[in-house]
């Protein structure tokens, strides 16, 4: 319920008090029905806009125009991202040779068989070698670090990178498992672990949206 | 669905449809990882398996084999010929010995019909039926399915003929229950003699001409004529079954459409199939075995996945 008022800072001022009573209205009607709260949002469509801008910025500040860089999205959710940051790279600023490649961790999980519900996996596209390139890891949310560390793993199939970065929109600070944090980041959050950050992208979601979840 | 049905790969009579398209969808992927010049994925690292071959065996015990390391898998191999088993140890008693060196999965071949079957109902492992006699080889039924919808698209309402020893193929069987699951239309053609008696209750019809077979057909398996099954003469000769039954150019020259050859190894080269055949673009034969190691590598990761840690 606090965090909840305090997201309302992040609003122009004539919004904030409808905002907040809405907020408390459905807190009443929640707490009048045993219902939980669930659902907060993060980000908005026009704040990630602007945070895609910065980050591809910044991408560009580090590898000027990606001659000798390759972008790799983490399947199934940093595809959406990384697609995203590449459009912005082409459109805005005119840099059109960015190879973009797909890598699947599933194979390369430490947590196989260890968790509830099986695991999945998805296509891994790499049709270029990472032989001596620098390398960025394009991922939604960083959490425990653990996809990332498969990432590692699962990239030397590819060759040996002469580096490898990590961008991500959304870093969960505070709730690593191991020793890995990101280059680029969109936005830091401290959220509790039962939390849950969930990002909506336009194209599988119909908006762009990050939504904190509290079950 | 994202979990296999069985708890076991015996047959592809204990299957469903889906559970093939799990595997289909599992091997895409594997398929990709084989394609890499690092071939090998880690996740099977704490998981071991035994191959007990009781029957000789090339192609597919290599093809488990590689599957298994591919997937990072302890491996250990074991063959009658070498074994125990010649000394009189029954198979719970060979297979429980091997279970308390801490195995997960064992894949066996055996040369009895339901050995695996009875196996599984008695230790406690992932078993995979690598072939049981005369009854099921199921991921050789698989790997055929999966070539034939890689080279065609699909497998649903295509018509497959399968020629040859029906009487003794277990690939014959494991094929049929595959592809009238998937929705094909089968047709088995062979002589008399080793064609089974009661076939069409599986659903296939029956064509004892070979060229009215193949002009049926957009897909032809053919099968080995296996001698060692044999304990009586089934056919005159060798000779007169390549002649009436043996698959040639000439043959494949006078259909009107170009139809697809597969055949599960081992070749008897001018027997049931011609060399200029069996290397023809129109055979896919080595494609099957490329993909045997996909198959079978989503087989074995789909059952591991089970396994409580």
């Amino acid at each position: 319920m606090i965090e909840n008022l305090c997201l309302g800072k992040r609003k122009n001022k004539s919004t904030k008090f409808s905002e907040n009573l809405n907020v408390l209205s459905i807190f009443v009607f929640q707490t009048m029905f045993g219902i939980p709260m669930s659902k907060k949002i993060l980000l908005s469509s026009k704040e990630i806009h602007i945070i895609l801008h910065r980050l591809a910025c910044q991408l560009i500040e580090n590898h000027n125009n990606f001659e000798n860089t390759v972008l790799i999205g983490i399947q199934p959710r940093g595809i959406f991202l990384a697609e995203r940051l590449v459009a912005i790279l082409q459109n805005d600023y005119d840099i059109s040779n960015v190879k973009l490649g797909h890598l699947d961790i599933t194979f390369y999980r430490d947590d196989f068989r260890r968790r509830e519900a099986p695991l999945e996996a998805n296509k891994t596209i790499i049709d270029f070698i990472v032989e001596d390139k620098n390398v960025v890891f394009i991922d939604d949310v960083l959490f425990s670090g653990r996809s990332i560390r498969a990432a590692l793993t699962a990239i030397q199939s590819f060759g040996r990178p002469s580096d490898i970065e990590l961008l991500v929109l959304i870093d969960r600070r505070f709730s690593r498992h191991l020793p890995i944090q990101p280059d680029y980041t969109g936005r830091q959050v401290d959220v509790i672990n039962e939390e849950k950050v969930i990002v909506h992208w336009v194209e599988k979601d119909t908006k762009d949206a990050v939504y904190i979840l509290n079950n | 669905m994202s979990q296999l049905s069985v708890q076991h790969l015996l047959g592809i009579k204990h299957i469903n449809k889906a559970d093939i398209d799990l595997i289909f969808k599992t091997a895409d992927h594997f398929k990709e990882v084989i394609n890499r010049s690092i071939k090998k994925v880690p996740s099977l690292r704490d998981i071991t398996i035994a191959n007990l071959f009781f029957e000789n065996s090339t192609r597919t015990k290599l093809s488990f084999e590689l599957a298994e390391k591919r997937l990072s898998a302890d491996v250990i191999n074991f063959s009658a010929s070498q074994s125990s088993v010649k000394k009189g140890e029954t198979l719970i008693d060979t297979a429980n010995n091997i279970l308390s060196m801490k195995v997960d999965i064992i894949v066996m071949r055996h040369p009895n019909v339901g050995a695996c079957d009875f196996l599984s109902k008695h230790v406690n492992a992932k078993i995979v039926n690598a072939g049981d006699g005369t009854h099921e080889h199921p991921t050789q039924a698989l790997l055929d399915s999966y070539s034939i919808r890689e080279k065609l698209g699909n497998v649903a309402g295509k018509n497959i003929v399968i020629v040859g020893d029906i009487l003794h193929s277990r690939v014959a069987l494991s094929n049929i229950y595959a592809l009238k699951l998937q929705g094909a239309h089968v047709k088995v053609c062979g002589p008399k003699t080793l064609i089974p008696k009661y076939i069409e209750s599986l659903g296939v019809s029956i064509e004892y001409d070979i060229k009215k077979a193949l002009e049926w057909c957009d897909v032809a398996n053919v099968l080995r004529v296996q001698n060692e099954r044999m304990e009586i003469n089934y056919f005159p000769s060798t000779r007169e079954y390549a002649q009436l039954f043996g698959i040639n150019k000439k043959l494949l020259d006078s259909l009107d459409k170009k139809i697809t050859i597969m055949h599960p190894g081992p070749i008897n080269r001018g027997v049931e199939i011609s060399s200029d055949v069996a290397d023809s673009d129109q055979s896919i034969i080595l494609n099957q075995v490329e993909n045997g190691v996909a198959i079978r590598m989503a087989v074995i990761y789909l059952l591991a996945q089970q396994i409580q840690q």
